[in-house]
């Protein structure tokens, strides 16, 4: 059911736990739909240094948060902002279609704990190019 | 994956086949293979199999042997049953009682039934999964013409007290069919004695081949044919004979029923075991169903501040074969019906395990589960976010 990448990332999670003192925190989904995640970005300089998770969910959910954090590492928070679903998705080649949305949890938290950072520092949020409306928190019905 | 050995605990899925009944099936494929209804010689040896497997079957229910009508499995059973009554008394009435935890195989030919025009209750269940008879007999209405309640659970494995439901369905002159797929050979069934109309059963839950099953249909039911054509099964079910998994059927249901106490002795003690080590060894996990009134082999579990399936990866990997009542296995977003309808709370429904145990099993499968389980557990819990926030103390050295 699971491409080996997706099957790796489960087994072999990275960047598995909390930072202390993060910069930025986001988290998404919903425990009555069978899946959170919660994303930690330490930032300096405008740049991601240290991204962590941790996740309440499936194979493809904890798959995806591992890769997403991978995927942010490094980058400037523009370019992690611009890291799509379908960028994670592609990167764990694949995902089956009933659990896309474990990818887009992963993009959504990514850009939650963005926003916290932005918004702590006093910076106006950046707005979700194509909103998902996948906000699970006022979505209890978990139609995806 | 290095994967050494395989621990099947999912008998509540299927079963493998036994050897006395592969080798009692195999002449059926090969040299007894004549069509039952031609008329020349060989063809007999085919008919009198099906006639043996028909007196087995009716044997192990407690029923005539006209009486057993072979079908292609249970869902085929259940969808005759209650597609069959339903359309041949729709004159009397157009009102039938089921449960909200039966098998989808029962609730979706209900939900059926209701888009054409019949009405359907379904039963509320308590904590423990079981149907309360003064539930059901308030529900009884003129109209009522059927009444299905599941003998055993499929997921919690709660044993429903058939026999009463059948004598209150018969006080009020309303047919009654039980879906006993999961209980054949794990309890003793008797028609007669249990007041039933009609009972639903599957080969491959009692060590039989998959793709064949019966429909006990007492004499005197009013009930349509759901598959018409040829004249077979006493021109009540067309389509040439599965003759291999009928004479499968039988040698199994034979078995299967030879002992029930002594084969649920070995079994039950295996999984009463694993209860008692499982809830002692995990924290915050709690048993599903009911504590006595439960199939031998089942075992359901919640563990909180997890998901199923990754639970069921991880057991995955150590060879372990288990099953989840979380919608994340199932493609949908509802966890299990059945542990919603006995309140459990949604999140606590996705981190639940079904182990079932069976003559697949071993004592050292247990010991092997009892060691795996509670680290794969924590290992999600570690990484769950939930964990943490319920004050529980959680490392992050996955």
């Amino acid at each position: 059911m699971y491409s080996d990448t997706v099957m790796d990332h489960f087994r072999n999670p990275r960047n598995v736990g909390e930072i202390e003192n993060p910069d930025g925190v986001g988290e998404v989904g919903n425990p009555v739909c069978g899946d959170i995640m919660k994303i930690f970005l330490k930032i300096e300089n405008n740049v991601v240094v240290d991204a962590k998770f941790k996740t309440f969910g499936c194979g493809a959910a904890i798959a995806s948060s591992s890769m997403a954090t991978e995927l942010v590492r490094g980058k400037t928070l523009e370019d992690a902002w611009e890291l799509s679903n379908k960028a994670v998705a592609e990167a764990l080649d694949g995902l089956p279609p009933i659990k896309v949305h474990c990818s887009v949890l992963a993009e959504e938290g990514i850009h939650k704990a963005i926003n916290d950072y932005r918004m702590k520092k006093g910076l106006e949020p950046w707005v979700e190019k194509n909103p998902h409306s996948h906000d699970h928190a006022e979505d209890l019905t978990c139609d995806h | 994956m290095g994967v050494q050995r395989t621990i099947y605990m999912d008998h509540s899925a299927t079963t493998f086949v036994k050897p006395e009944v592969l080798e009692a099936m195999i002449p059926y494929f090969t040299e007894h293979f004549g069509n039952p209804s031609s008329l020349y010689g060989i063809a007999q040896y085919s008919r009198k199999a099906i006639d043996s497997a028909r007196v087995q079957t009716a044997k192990a229910l407690g029923a005539d042997p006209e009486e057993i009508y072979f079908t292609s499995g249970g869902s085929e059973s259940d969808n005759w049953a209650i597609k069959g009554v339903a359309l041949a008394n729709r004159k009397r009435g157009n009102h039938i009682i089921t449960t909200r935890i039966e098998h989808h195989a029962v609730l979706h030919t209900c939900q059926f039934l209701e888009k054409e025009g019949f009405e359907i209750t379904y039963l509320p269940v308590d904590q423990y999964g079981l149907v309360n008879p003064v539930d059901l007999e308030k529900a009884i209405t003129d109209t009522t013409i059927l009444i299905s309640v599941m003998y055993a659970n499929n997921e919690i494995g709660t044993i429903e007290p058939v026999a009463e439901l059948g004598a209150i369905a018969r006080k009020h002159k309303v047919y009654f069919h039980t879906d006993a797929v999961q209980a054949v050979g794990n309890i003793p069934i008797d028609v007669k004695t249990q007041n039933t109309d009609l009972l639903s059963l599957s080969a491959h839950k009692f060590y039989g081949p998959k793709g064949v099953g019966a429909l006990y249909i007492r004499k005197g039911v009013r009930i349509e044919n759901l598959i018409h054509g040829g004249s077979q099964e006493h021109k009540r079910r067309a389509g040439t004979e599965n003759i291999a998994g009928i004479v499968g059927l039988g040698k199994a249901i034979e078995l299967a029923t030879t002992d029930i106490p002594g084969h649920n002795a070995t079994i039950k003690a295996m999984r009463d075991r694993l209860i008692k080590g499982v809830l002692e060894k995990i924290p915050n996990s709690r048993l599903n169903g009911h504590p006595e009134k439960r199939l031998p082999g089942n075992f359901n579990v919640s563990f909180e501040f997890i998901e199923g399936e990754s639970m069921l990866l991880w057991l995955d990997d150590e060879g372990i074969c288990a099953s989840t009542g979380s919608a994340c296995t199932s493609g949908s977003l509802e966890p299990s019906h059945v542990l919603l309808a006995t309140g459990l709370p949604v999140e606590i429904s996705h981190g639940s395990l079904r182990l079932t145990l069976g003559d697949a099993n071993t004592e050292g499968d247990v010991d092997f589960v009892l060691e795996v389980l509670p680290k794969v557990v924590q290992k999600l819990r570690d990484m769950s976010p939930l964990y943490r926030k319920s004050g529980k103390e959680g490392g992050c050295n996955v």
